[in-house]
């Protein structure tokens, strides 16, 4: 690990980095915090005209926030951008277009009632003398657009006809349009087939030919190959090592990317793992995931592996009911049961912490007692209709002691609380409605290390009393750490289950990016 | 003070804060209006504006009809919804009672088939017809996804046309006195004061009232946590319905009549008071005593305008300001909340 790192050029920060006049785009010393996490520390990494720099690293590891820096949506904390070793600043996401910096965005942003040609010269519309738009220069402005990065899309269609790797195109042509000398491009061919990624590499090479440089997020080891020049890889928040693609082989970026102690923070506690209380066969959602079978058994953690949109989410959807599976089987405790709703998931014994604690987790603008008994009303805690105010306030000030939740009180809104604490509420909420099988999405993201300490002694602590967990986690550590077997996911399929002992950062990184 | 806070930090009773109630300001508001009109009474007319029992009296009464359907609305508006139809559906409703409690001796019957019923008739059948027309919006919005904006506009022009079609835009009066009885004195007030208790018992201490602030609040995280948010939106609509025929009723019998025009525009009364009163158009926020207090002010500029002799048209215009006003302090308050 450390002969890896060293053997990798590491940018020397300060000064004397603008001495390079064969730089494009240099970011240096940037510092970026959010309430409770640094999503980016003391972070520096440059772009040189003509290649195709790869930004690598976990989920959570500050690519999208230094992407994000880049394109102008935050304002670093510290730290300096140059342009051609000249500072700038950029307050906006339209001061770094100016400056020749686009960002195409992973989730698209297109208007889908307006035509391609539309679309792309928004607010830059010709005009014709009486100064309306001129729709005969946008189509041939467009059409040499296209003809430039042999783009062969109709420049009257409306987006929304359009196929998502068109759509994709349309936004790279609009980047292009703006002249801009710095392109951004997050996880491109995740929504792509074989054939139309190789379309978007040879625009990439084009582009490239032409002196533009490109920031490449990705998660695909074997995209590096094809078209990336530099790679550098972020862990935590900060920069670790870069160097040329071609020197870096897959397993030692997967080490750079993944290599951290263990040590203290997962405590994992002995538990007895009883009878199999959660059978899946063959579950699938069309389109989405497919041919997913697993056991869950009293006790156990069984993380689940894979990267963002791999399928994992939808699985736990399915489970709970939010979006009901259209095929396969779910048993509980070998009964065959049919969960078409949250409430019949609930009604069956289980718990769905969401991945989003704001979209689809709390109750932002009522009190954190509001947020903790809202689960538990459906069944309990209520006698003709009234909730039992007494008993219901006692129950959660109980949780709130034993998780250590930090609020002044009962009644204080749940956005006042960190991060770290609304996910207490949430664990609260369905802890109180003593489920037998726990299903948690992402249970410790953004927030802060002491907080996530916490969690994994609690989740270790109801295994030990015989909850049946499943753990979905980005972070491979944490899946590592707390899991007693691991489910790894790709493309809407299992690809592996591995026992605590064959699992390691490779094996299950080999089964999620293949 | 650190001293202080580390003795008492252990206690759970000890760290509660004081929390001041919501309806505080919107109270200090009303207040604000009323020594105003006293003034302007004393300097313009020479007489007090409130030491006068009749008018106190009034003051409420004009506003109990749409206090009524405040009352709807504002559940409505917490679950992050909208109703325009309680003033149309009000009317259907008065309507229909109507032609259930006239009286065989009257000269221009309706429907002869239906006179002399006991009271309970017309009082139900108003009842039946207002949540009836909940229950279709409820229904519409929940399962087929159409904003409650449209369904329930569609609802207001529809349930209008039905008022007129009903009779044929004739008038129905003649009405026994057992129902009018209803909307006799101070009745209407005292029926306004005990369905608001009702609901702002409902809100605050029922499983009903904590599933529609968490349906504002965020529809997602319910569906999450097992609430069956399409069922529980259509309960909310119905009991709006239900609210605007209850005010209907009310409307028939304090006239003496049915008319197919009544209630006009009283949708927009009750948005403005639920508004007024601090419930929030964004869901998830909002009380029934707030409501209240809101009615109450709606109430007090009408009978202070025309306490003072200005014209009716004026009235309108201060009355638009006050809702804008309302508005732009709440939104004020959620950008405050949201920086914190």
């Amino acid at each position: 690990m450390t002969a890896a790192v060293t053997a990798l050029r590491r940018p020397e920060p300060g000064p004397a980095a603008t001495a390079s006049a064969d730089c494009l785009l240099e970011v240096a010393n940037v510092r970026k915090a959010f309430p409770g996490v640094v999503a980016l520390d003391d972070v520096s990494f440059r772009l040189r005209p003509g290649t195709v720099h790869a930004l690598m690293g976990e989920n959570g590891a500050g690519k999208s926030t230094l992407m994000k820096i880049i394109a102008g949506i935050y304002t670093p904390d510290a730290g300096e951008i140059r342009l051609r070793g000249k500072p700038v600043s950029l307050p906006t996401p339209l001061a770094a277009l100016e400056a020749g910096i686009a960002m195409i965005h992973q989730e698209l942003n297109l208007m889908p009632f307006m035509t391609v040609a539309e679309n792309i010269w928004i607010r830059r519309e010709p005009k014709n003398r009486f100064g309306l738009v001129d729709h005969g220069a946008m189509r041939r402005r467009t059409k040499e657009l296209f003809a430039q990065l042999a783009i062969d899309i109709d420049p009257e269609a409306e987006v929304r006809r359009l196929t998502i790797a068109n759509r994709q195109m349309v936004e790279i042509a609009k980047a292009v349009s703006y002249n801009s000398d710095v392109l951004i491009m997050d996880e491109p061919t995740s929504a792509l087939t074989e054939r139309e990624v190789d379309h978007l590499f040879a625009i990439i090479r084009t582009l490239k030919a032409a002196g533009k440089g490109i920031v490449y997020i990705t998660h695909k080891m074997s995209e590096l190959a094809a078209v990336a020049d530099e790679v550098s890889v972020f862990r935590d928040g900060r920069f670790i090592g870069s160097g040329p693609a071609a020197e870096l082989d897959r397993e030692t970026i997967i080490r750079m990317m993944v290599g951290r102690e263990l040590g203290q923070m997962y405590p994992k506690l002995e538990a007895e793992i009883g009878a199999p209380v959660l059978a899946v066969e063959g579950l699938g959602l069309d389109g989405v995931f497919a041919d997913v079978s697993f056991e869950l058994r009293a006790g156990e953690i069984l993380g689940v592996a894979g990267l963002v949109g791999s399928g994992r989410t939808n699985v736990a959807e399915a489970l709970f009911g939010v979006t009901p599976a259209t095929a396969g089987a779910i048993r509980i405790k070998g009964e065959a049961v049919r969960i078409g709703s949250p409430a019949q998931a609930m009604a069956a014994g289980m718990a769905f912490l969401t991945e989003d604690r704001k979209e689809t987790g709390l109750f932002l603008t009522l009190p954190v007692l509001e947020n903790m008994q809202m689960a538990v009303l459906r069944d309990r805690y209520v006698k003709a209709g009234f909730v039992t105010q007494g008993a219901i306030v006692q129950a959660c000030q109980a949780w709130r002691t034993t998780l250590r939740i930090k609020t002044p009180d009962l009644q204080e809104p749940a956005l006042n609380l960190s991060g770290g604490n609304q996910q207490k509420v949430l664990i609260a909420r369905w802890l109180l409605t003593k489920p037998r099988i726990l299903i948690l999405d992402e249970p410790t993201r953004g927030i802060d290390v002491g907080a996530k300490a916490e969690i994994y002694r609690l989740i270790s602590a109801l295994a030990q009393e015989g909850v049946a967990v499943l753990m979905i986690s980005s972070e491979l550590p944490e899946i590592l750490g707390m899991s007693d077997r691991i489910m790894v996911m790709h493309q809407g399929r299992v690809t592996g289950i591995l026992d605590r002992g064959e699992a390691d950062q490779v094996s299950i990184m080999r089964l999620a990016s293949r | 003070m650190s001293a202080t806070q580390q003795v008492s930090a252990p206690q759970i009773e000890a760290s509660r804060r004081f929390r001041m109630p919501v309806e505080v300001g919107i109270l200090l508001v009303l207040v604000g209006i009323c020594v105003l009109f006293e003034a302007l009474g004393w300097y313009a007319r020479g007489q007090s504006f409130l030491v006068n029992p009749q008018r106190l009296l009034i003051i409420v009464l004009q506003v109990s009809i749409v206090g009524l359907l405040a009352v709807g609305a504002t559940q409505v508006i917490i679950t992050s919804g909208v109703d325009l139809s309680p003033g149309s559906v009000l009317a259907l409703a008065a309507m229909v009672s109507a032609t259930f409690a006239q009286e065989s001796s009257f000269s221009r019957i309706i429907f002869p088939a239906l006179t002399d019923m006991p009271v309970v008739v017309p009082l139900a059948m108003g009842l039946l017809v207002g949540a009836a027309a909940g229950l279709f919006n409820g229904t519409l919005i929940a399962r087929t996804g159409i904003p409650p904006f449209i369904a329930t506009l569609g609802m207001m022009v529809a349930a209008r046309g039905a008022a007129r079609a009903y009779t044929d835009g004739a008038p129905v009066s003649g009405l026994q006195p057992a129902f009018t009885w209803i909307g006799g004195g101070s009745r209407p007030v005292i029926l306004f004061l005990v369905v608001a208790l009702i609901f702002h018992i409902a809100l605050r201490y029922t499983r009903y009232g904590k599933f529609t602030y968490a349906i504002g609040a965020n529809p997602q995280a319910a569906r999450v946590s097992g609430i069956d948010v399409g069922r529980h939106l259509i309960v909310v609509y119905t009991i709006a319905g239900l609210l605007a025929g209850l005010g209907g009723i009310v409307m028939a019998a304090r006239n003496g009549s049915g008319q197919a025009n009544m209630g006009t525009g009283y949708e927009l009364d009750a948005i403005a008071a639920a508004v007024i009163g601090g419930t929030s158009l964004a869901g998830g926020v909002g009380r029934i005593t707030g409501t209240v207090i809101g009615t109450v002010i709606l109430g007090v500029m009408t009978s202070g305008f025309t306490f003072l002799g200005i014209d009716a048209y004026y009235q309108d215009i201060v009355k638009g300001a006050i809702i804008v006003a309302a508005v732009a302090a709440d939104q004020y308050r959620q950008r405050r909340r949201r920086k914190a």
